[in-house]
């Protein structure tokens, strides 16, 4: 019993020691929207035709100025992913230019892309993708889910929180891309958009979703929101392909070591049967 | 127990060929099975045994992740990339490596507070425990070189901020950072000692390991009571029994190591240094991994850059003569009740500068982190040498079977 108060004592002036945070937070992001995504727990995986949709956002809408470099085309057809045909992901690629040689003359020159390919970014290099959109740069989106969080502010961003939720990534991507609004002191700026999710609140980034901006062909109805959602999902997959085979691998794992630990407290229980200690 | 063991009779003749000239089996069943260890240690005792393994998972994780990773500017965020998604079970590789990181400082810390809870740094055990100082010492510094490796934002904005700690050296502290970097920033050079030192270190490591279970084995394991064994009732040999406690201990440490790998692998770490380096582009907030983080907010409570890196340092190095800084002939904090609350409020001092040291320095947790400073130097230099002469330690058991028999007497009423 002492015990028990003693540690609540500890957690309780811990956690009062934490908070304090939230107060001093004031102008920052807003936190993101906590959706909740079939990949997230234990068991969570990725919902193949809502990759397929988001691959679908992406390729229509983002790739216009974000590349997906880390990504190759076969890995749209691998398993833990949105699991094209072979046939599909060998189309996807061919529709893309790739800049290749030097051939035999020593030219270089543009072929069709091929699954050993990947992604073809938008812009040739990062000054290039700057001159294109008002000097801002638009960021490779291979990577995003994990170099963003959706948590600010005390606990969250801190313990716990992040724990069970995860750095809220796919949370803030989704967040943001639905979350433009009109700035509440009414105020514009040249060339930025008022998005409160946004560190500063104010984005280089045109507001890139519309209602039915893209058709889906599973009949799923295309609001801002649920493209949002798609192709922030497909950034997660993006980012994570080996999440399915890591969760699955990591079940077996933790299960073998549980057996295995069970027998070993049996084994050093009955060696120990005889000493006083 | 030590030095030159007898040589045992093996049967087996090639084992006795050999050990007749070099006694390794011989060596091995005297210091590793039949050594006499007291029957009383608890868990806390498993994590030498762990920190071992950790060093070993470490070791091997990391070898097979150089076959596979470059150490250039250019190319090393994404060839760990490439390790992630296309090298066969790279990402288990990655992820092990860097989780057990985290997994290794946690069990440190937990092995270090049990000597000083149990008083394992006082006579005989001095020169063990200063093995173990610089044992911490290299493993912060591997870890803090391992982080450069991926070549993030954090990694670069880290080593910029900490290898600029030694430009606070009077008059050659400039030049000695241009001779760090190997240039005028952090760039391609840096990042190649760095990692050719970060592939040495563990070596070092390993060697410091050894010295330190050497000196283990001379004056044998402290234990609960901190008093020493008297006789070979006290004592029990170490297999089977240890071996086999510390493997379940292993097993179940491994098992949240495990939890942290398979689903929750980013957690410990910082979502910045996902975003590749970029020399021209400062992150809003520059933090080192958790395991630096009181450290570093020693560093930060002082006004002073070189006071700043003076306290930072010190507050590593002031570890070294704790053995003569406490005052007090009773080892075990058990039979200390001054002690005991001071121990406590210690851990708690080092998790508050943690926290303080993931928090901007400004505001109250500048006023707090200054606080926990003045308190954390405060325990060593004035309250461990007072407390020790003014307490009234309690009555200590005759030996370590008594102590047993008077705890079993007192389950069974
Ligand atoms: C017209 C070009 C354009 C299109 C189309 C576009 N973006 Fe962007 N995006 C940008 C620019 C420019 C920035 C940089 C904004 C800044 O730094 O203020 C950006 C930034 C971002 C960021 C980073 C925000 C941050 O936290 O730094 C994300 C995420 C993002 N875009 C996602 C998307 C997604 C998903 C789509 C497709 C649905 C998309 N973008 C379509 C131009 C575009
Ligand atoms: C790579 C890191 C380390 C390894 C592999 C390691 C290994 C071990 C092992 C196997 C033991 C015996 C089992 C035990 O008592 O837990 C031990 C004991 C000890 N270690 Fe470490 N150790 C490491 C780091 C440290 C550090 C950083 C310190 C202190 C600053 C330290 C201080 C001690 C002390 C004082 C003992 C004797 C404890 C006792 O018997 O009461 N060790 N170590």
């Amino acid at each position: 019993m002492k015990k028990l108060f003693k540690s609540l004592a500890i957690a309780g002036i811990l956690g009062a020691l934490m908070s304090p945070q939230a107060m001093a937070s004031g102008d920052g992001p807003k936190n993101a929207k906590n959706y909740s995504f079939s990949f997230e727990g234990i068991f969570g995986t990725f919902d193949r035709a809502q990759l397929k949709r988001g691959f679908l956002v992406y390729q229509e809408v983002c790739a216009g100025c974000h590349g997906l470099k880390l990504v190759n085309y076969r890995n749209l057809a691998e398993p833990g992913g949105p699991e094209f045909t072979k046939t599909e992901a060998k189309a996807i690629a061919a529709e893309a230019e790739v800049n290749d040689g030097p051939n035999a003359e020593g030219e270089m020159f543009d072929r069709p892309g091929k699954l050993s390919d990947k992604f073809v970014s938008p812009y040739p290099n990062d000054e290039a993708a700057k001159a294109g959109n008002n000097g801002a740069l638009p960021p490779d989106l291979s990577l995003i889910t994990k170099s963003r969080s959706g948590w600010h502010g005390s606990l969250k961003s801190l313990y716990l929180y992040s724990l069970f939720n995860g750095s809220g990534g796919p949370e803030y991507i989704t967040s943001l891309l639905a979350g433009y609004a009109d700035d509440p002191h009414g105020e514009e700026k040249e060339g930025l958009n008022y998005n409160p999710y946004f560190t500063g609140n104010w984005i280089a980034m045109p507001s890139p979703l519309s209602d039915d901006g893209v058709e889906y062909a599973d009949g799923t109805k295309a609001t801002v929101e649920q493209q949002a959602k798609d192709v922030a999902v497909f950034l997660a997959w993006a980012a994570e392909p080996k999440m399915e085979e890591r969760k699955k691998l990591g079940f077996m794992v933790l299960l073998y070591m549980l057996v295995f630990s069970v027998l070993l407290y049996l084994v050093k229980k009955a060696i120990w049967r005889n000493v006083k200690h | 127990m030590s030095g030159h063991s007898t040589n045992y009779e093996f049967k087996n003749p090639a084992v006795k060929w050999l050990d007749s000239r070099l006694p390794i089996f011989s060596l091995m069943k005297g210091q590793a099975m039949d050594f006499p260890t007291p029957k009383n240690l608890n868990y806390w005792w498993t994590f030498g045994g762990i920190l071992a393994i950790m060093l070993v998972i470490q070791l091997i994780s990391g070898i097979v992740l150089a076959m596979h990773y470059t150490p250039t500017a250019d190319l090393a965020f994404n060839s760990v990339e490439h390790i992630m998604r296309d090298v066969n079970y790279g990402w288990l590789l990655r992820y092990m490596h860097a989780n057990g990181a985290s997994m290794f400082f946690i069990a440190v810390y937990i092995h270090i507070f049990r000597g000083m809870y149990y008083g394992s740094y006082k006579e005989p055990r001095e020169v063990l425990w200063m093995i173990g100082v610089f044992i911490f010492i290299a493993m912060m510094a591997t870890a803090f070189m391992g982080y450069v490796l991926p070549w993030g934002q954090m990694s670069f904005w880290g080593a910029k901020v900490i290898t600029n700690l030694f430009s606070a050296i009077p008059f050659v502290g400039d030049s000695v950072v241009t001779w760090l970097w190997g240039g005028f920033n952090v760039a391609d050079p840096t990042l190649n000692r760095f990692f050719s030192l970060h592939y040495l270190l563990p070596f070092v490591l390993a060697a410091l390991v050894f010295l330190h279970i050497w000196a283990l084995h001379i004056p044998g394991n402290n234990n609960p009571t901190g008093v020493e064994p008297k006789s070979g009732a006290d004592t029990i040999p170490f297999h089977p029994y240890y071996t086999m406690k510390d493997l379940y201990a292993i097993v179940v440490f491994l098992m949240v190591m495990a939890a942290f790998m398979f689903f929750a692998p980013n957690y410990m770490g910082h979502a910045d240094n996902y975003i590749p380096a970029n020399p021209l582009v400062t992150p809003t907030h520059i933090v080192p991994e958790w395991y630096f983080l009181p450290f570093y907010a020693i560093l930060r409570s002082v006004p002073d850059k070189l006071l700043g890196v003076i306290a930072m340092f010190s507050s590593l190095l002031i570890l070294l003569v704790l053995p003569w800084l406490d005052s007090s002939k009773v080892r075990s904090g058990k039979y200390r009740p001054m002690f005991k609350w001071m121990f406590w409020i210690f851990v708690f001092d080092c998790l508050v500068l943690g926290v303080v040291g993931g928090n901007p320095a400004e505001g109250h947790w500048l006023i707090i982190g200054r606080i926990a400073t003045f308190y954390y130097f405060l325990h060593f230099i004035i309250l461990l040498p007072l407390v020790g002469l003014m307490e009234k330690p309690k009555p200590l058991p005759a030996s370590i079977s008594e102590d047993v028999l008077a705890k079993s007497d007192a389950k069974s009423s």
